[in-house]
């Protein structure tokens, strides 16, 4: 189903930030509302927004697969992305991040049994203070998560579970 | 003294547009808009020697002067894409004082002719990114953005555009790539953006701090805003200090103070009362500084910080500590480097993934003298090879790691 049908306002109203006769440049923003359902963009959808920019197919895909939040696999239903680089590894990131590990059963690039969390390892995410940190990428957006202790984020797991 | 940047914390509830208003917001748009020339207001800029906070620090108004008045229509962009290991100041301001963001990026567009601008924000920003949505809007409703604004002829209108995380895209060209919805990747140069940017057309882009210098300026004079900080630096400057700090955050400093003020008066001094050994200045795309009395009272300026073997870049301060083995520092910057080198240019995409390779062999206790040779040898071939400065960048910490901290690498190769 074309995004132009399940989601007419939402199309509109991006493809309404760009001059009519660049609409290429709406293709970020549309591959996030493909993305919210399922937390990954398949092939039809890359298709469906193909047609609606005028752009190939293999076009779209090259931008899901060049950039780090657009996934074309389905995971877990919330990715907990943890900061490891410098700054953050400064203050503990690695560590809080082998111990999510611990309790969590998993190791980095693992989902949880339940389906619920993928635990991944990212790049600089602008919160260097704030570590130890993550973000949530899931189907309500991306969130942040800042001066987290494992009892804080195992109590977050638990919350998303419990959110519908 | 009040902050002119940080005004939140002077002003808690600055991000609300009555409070804003209240404060003397939207005042300067309007004096530009109503009562000076866009050439004016250009002047203005340029006599405050406001230079750019992304990074380079090209001087501000030069930069505008230079768009193309015969190819139309112009943009502006806000590089809002802020992903530096260690800087973290462009989402405080978007989040805390984002209308004098928004007004300075008004301002901006004003003075070179623009009728709308983006702001381009890193995916990860995504919450910043609905609330500046916000903020756009009850600008819209107020009479501050859209049509005929102040009585006028002139109109403008806001929009966001999110990244999806890739840090090349605060390098400008690969940003306008990614806002015409390709991969961020960065463009041959010259031409450069204000003749030739956004859609082909001349394009101004600043970082969100530089335009949030705009409204004070316009203001109150280039005067006033030049008698901060020190002659080759005008102006205040968040500098973002991270790291092994008691108190890591962002502090609003005139140019000039030395990193002893910044690290121990503001900063708290290091964890454990334990000596500075090495400071970034620039994040992780900086050169390694070796930390005694004479760099501690060294005034942070542009060009002073350049005579230590370092830039000072967007004032991103990575504080390391005596605990830190510099062969780890490296190994964690090309880790980094690696995986957000965009595969444009061979030696950077060649180079990081060599560079990684013998880094992981030397800090895992596995390498050799002659490893050492070898990653410095690839660091120094890819320097001046490469379209963007990211295949510079990676190299910094590399060359400078090994040259001046050589007896961790004797150490992890032991």
């Amino acid at each position: 189903m074309s995004l132009e049908k399940t989601h007419p306002k939402e199309v509109k109203r991006i493809l309404a930030k760009y001059p009519p006769e660049q609409k290429r440049s709406a293709v970020m923003p549309l591959l996030y509302l493909a993305q919210r359902e399922e937390g990954f963009i398949n092939k039809a959808a890359m298709q469906d927004i193909a047609k609606m920019l005028d752009i190939t197919e293999t076009e779209v895909a090259s931008i899901v697969g060049f950039y780090t939040l657009y996934h074309d696999e389905k995971a877990g239903k919330y990715r907990m992305q943890v900061c490891t680089d410098l700054p953050c590894a400064l203050r503990g990131a690695d560590e809080f991040l082998n111990n999510l590990c611990g309790n969590l059963g998993i190791k980095v690039g693992e989902t949880t049994a339940d389906g619920m969390v993928t635990l991944e390892s990212v790049m600089c995410l602008a919160a260097c203070d704030k570590a130890p940190m993550f973000q949530t990428q899931g189907p309500d957006g991306i969130k942040y998560h800042e001066n987290m202790t494992i009892d804080r984020t195992m109590e977050l797991i638990e919350a998303l579970k419990g959110a519908k | 003294m009040a902050h002119i940047l940080l005004r939140h914390r002077d002003i808690p509830d600055i991000n609300k547009i009555d409070v804003y208003k209240k404060n003397g917001g939207f005042d300067a748009f309007k004096k530009a808009v109503t009562k000076m020339k866009p050439t004016e207001v250009t002047d203005v800029v340029k006599n405050s020697n406001l230079r750019g906070r992304g990074g380079a620090g090209f001087p501000t108004g030069l930069k505008w002067s230079f768009i193309d008045n015969k190819n139309w229509p112009h943009y502006v962009v806000a590089n809002a894409d802020e992903s530096e290991p260690g800087t973290f100041k462009d989402r405080e301001l978007m989040e805390s004082n984002p209308f004098q963001f928004l007004e300075g990026l008004a301002i901006g567009s004003y003075a070179v002719g623009a009728t709308a601008a983006y702001v381009y924000l890193r995916g990860e920003f995504w919450q910043v990114s609905a609330f500046l949505d916000e903020k756009i809007a009850e600008m819209e409703k107020a009479g501050y953005l859209g049509d005929n604004l102040f009585g006028t002829e002139y109109s403008l209108k806001i929009f966001t555009h999110l990244g999806a995380g890739a840090y090349i895209c605060g390098e400008e060209t690969a940003l306008l790539e990614s806002l015409e919805g390709k991969r961020g990747q960065p463009r041959v140069r010259p031409p450069f953006p204000p003749s030739f940017g956004l859609y082909g057309k001349p394009t101004i882009i600043n970082n969100v701090e530089t335009f949030t210098n705009v409204p004070p300026i316009i203001a109150n004079g280039a005067d006033w805003y030049k008698a901060m900080g020190t002659a080759d630096s005008a102006g205040v400057k968040l500098f973002s200090l991270s790291g092994r700090v008691r108190r890591p955050g962002n502090y609003e400093l005139p140019f000039g103070k030395t990193f002893r003020e910044l690290i121990y008066e503001h900063g708290g001094g290091v964890q454990e009362g334990r000596p500075v050994k090495a400071i970034m200045p620039a994040g992780a795309s900086s050169s390694l500084i070796v930390v005694d009395d004479k760099v501690l009272d060294t005034p942070m300026d542009y060009a002073t910080v350049r005579t230590l073997g370092a830039d000072l870049g967007s004032a991103s301060v990575i504080v390391i500590d005596d605990t830190v083995s510099v062969d780890w520092i490296v190994d964690k910057t090309i880790h980094f480097f690696k995986h957000e080198s965009c595969g444009k240019c061979t030696p950077c995409r060649e180079g990081n993934y060599w560079m990684q390779t013998i880094t992981h062999r030397i800090h895992s206790g596995e390498g050799k003298q002659e490893d050492v040779d070898l990653l410095l040898n690839v660091a120094k071939q890819m320097q001046g090879k490469c379209l963007c400065a990211l295949g510079e960048f990676a190299t910094m910490a590399v060359v400078t790691g090994i040259e001046r901290f050589p007896q961790d690498f004797k150490k992890a190769v032991k």
